[in-house]
């Protein structure tokens, strides 16, 4: 039996300006066949990776914000947001996009995917982990 | 010990891939083991064998290749990545139509799924970046 | 045993250092390199975050990195231990896991 390692991806930067949150969500879409213990952390401007109504159709790049929404889908549950991240910029959990989960030992029951979390919360979920990815 | 290292940041622009080779340097010194060196973003670009720094300067991709070469490193740029930036091996660049491909030696492409296997496989994982 | 965090970047320009020091878990390492050696100062509008950060974490600054920018051993703040490579290396066998703040 292989061993399951933790593997958290920490996104803190914003998505559009930079490479760097599609990129991210290309290693999590990849790393979700490896069978892992996976969760994802968004920090800083990681947090409006997760805005609603993204459109990027006057800006050319693509638009992959629709993507967290299939996480579920890759049995991804656990995502993180930090909730002094989103204080300092005004947001609550309200401006982010709904992602969900069927939770498999619940009848498949839908489940929130998001958790906000306190600083001191994620400080303790860091540094449980075996493996993080940092974009 | 056993590392994986990810490079996320290109040569010369930012020091990281710099810090990342004396880092991955030191630890096979030290009798550590290098699962793999896997590069990512414009850490791709540090694979190039067409970059021609000024005499005084470092050469960072063929400090990459040599050390490779001397401890027989597994040096994997990610496919995608390298793809969108023009970093084609012989291979892609067949399959893609162009004329030219600048894979440095001791460079190889693969995909993504390397990168998730060397945090698998190694005990430590580290990402140098920008 | 805690992880390593690793920060890059200078604070004085991003805010890696201040995100580092709220989650980075008590008795946990920070090791500063590249242009984060620049917290490692004395007399700075942020060494006092570090000079507090002393009494609950382990903090390091990467040598060679402090030379690089002229920054002498003796500007540093009281409770910093300076690694070199090889020290860095032997930093992430004593931790459980390393985090870069980028």
């Amino acid at each position: 039996m292989a061993v399951i390692k933790k593997f958290l991806y920490v996104n803190r930067k914003a998505p559009h300006g930079s490479i760097f949150a599609l990129e991210s969500l290309e290693v999590v879409l990849i790393g979700a066949a490896f069978d892992q213990d996976v969760a994802l952390a968004f920090i800083d401007d990681g947090v409006y990776q997760l805005m609603r109504n993204q459109d990027t159709s006057g800006i050319g790049t693509k638009n992959f914000s629709a993507t967290y929404k299939a996480l579920g889908d890759y049995d991804i549950s656990k995502i993180y947001v930090e909730k002094e991240s989103l204080d300092l910029r005004g947001l609550s959990k309200d401006n982010l996009m709904p992602l969900t989960w069927e939770d498999e030992d619940d009848d498949w029951a839908e489940k929130d995917s998001i958790q906000v979390v306190s600083s001191t919360e994620l400080a303790e979920i860091i540094d449980n982990q075996d493996v993080i990815f940092s974009f | 010990m056993k590392f994986g290292i990810m490079v996320s940041a290109g040569p010369y622009t930012h020091q990281a891939s710099d810090t990342a080779y004396y880092f991955t340097e030191a630890a096979l010194k030290n009798g550590h083991e290098i699962v793999r060196v896997f590069f990512y973003h414009d850490g791709v670009n540090n694979g190039t064998s067409l970059g021609v720094p000024p005499q005084d300067d470092r050469n960072i991709t063929t400090r990459w290749s040599a050390l490779a070469e001397k401890y027989d490193l597994d040096m994997v740029l990610c496919v995608a990545a390298a793809q969108r930036r023009g970093l084609l091996d012989e291979n892609e660049a067949k399959r893609a139509g162009k004329d030219v491909s600048n894979m440095a030696a001791g460079f190889n492409i693969s995909g993504l799924g390397q990168l998730i296997d060397a945090g698998i496989q190694a005990d430590r994982l580290l990402v140098f970046g920008d | 045993m805690t992880i390593l965090h690793i920060i890059n970047k200078s604070p004085f320009e991003k805010n890696s250092l201040d995100t580092c020091l709220r989650l980075a878990k008590r008795g946990s390492a920070i090791l500063l390199i590249e242009d984060g050696i620049y917290a490692a100062q004395k007399n700075t509008a942020v060494g006092n975050k570090l000079a507090a950060a002393a009494a609950t974490h382990s903090l390091y600054a990467l040598a060679p990195d402090l030379d690089a920018r002229g920054i002498g051993k003796d500007k540093i703040i009281d409770g910093i231990s300076l690694v070199d490579y090889d020290g860095f290396v032997q930093l992430t066998t004593e931790t459980s896991g390393v985090q870069s703040w980028l």
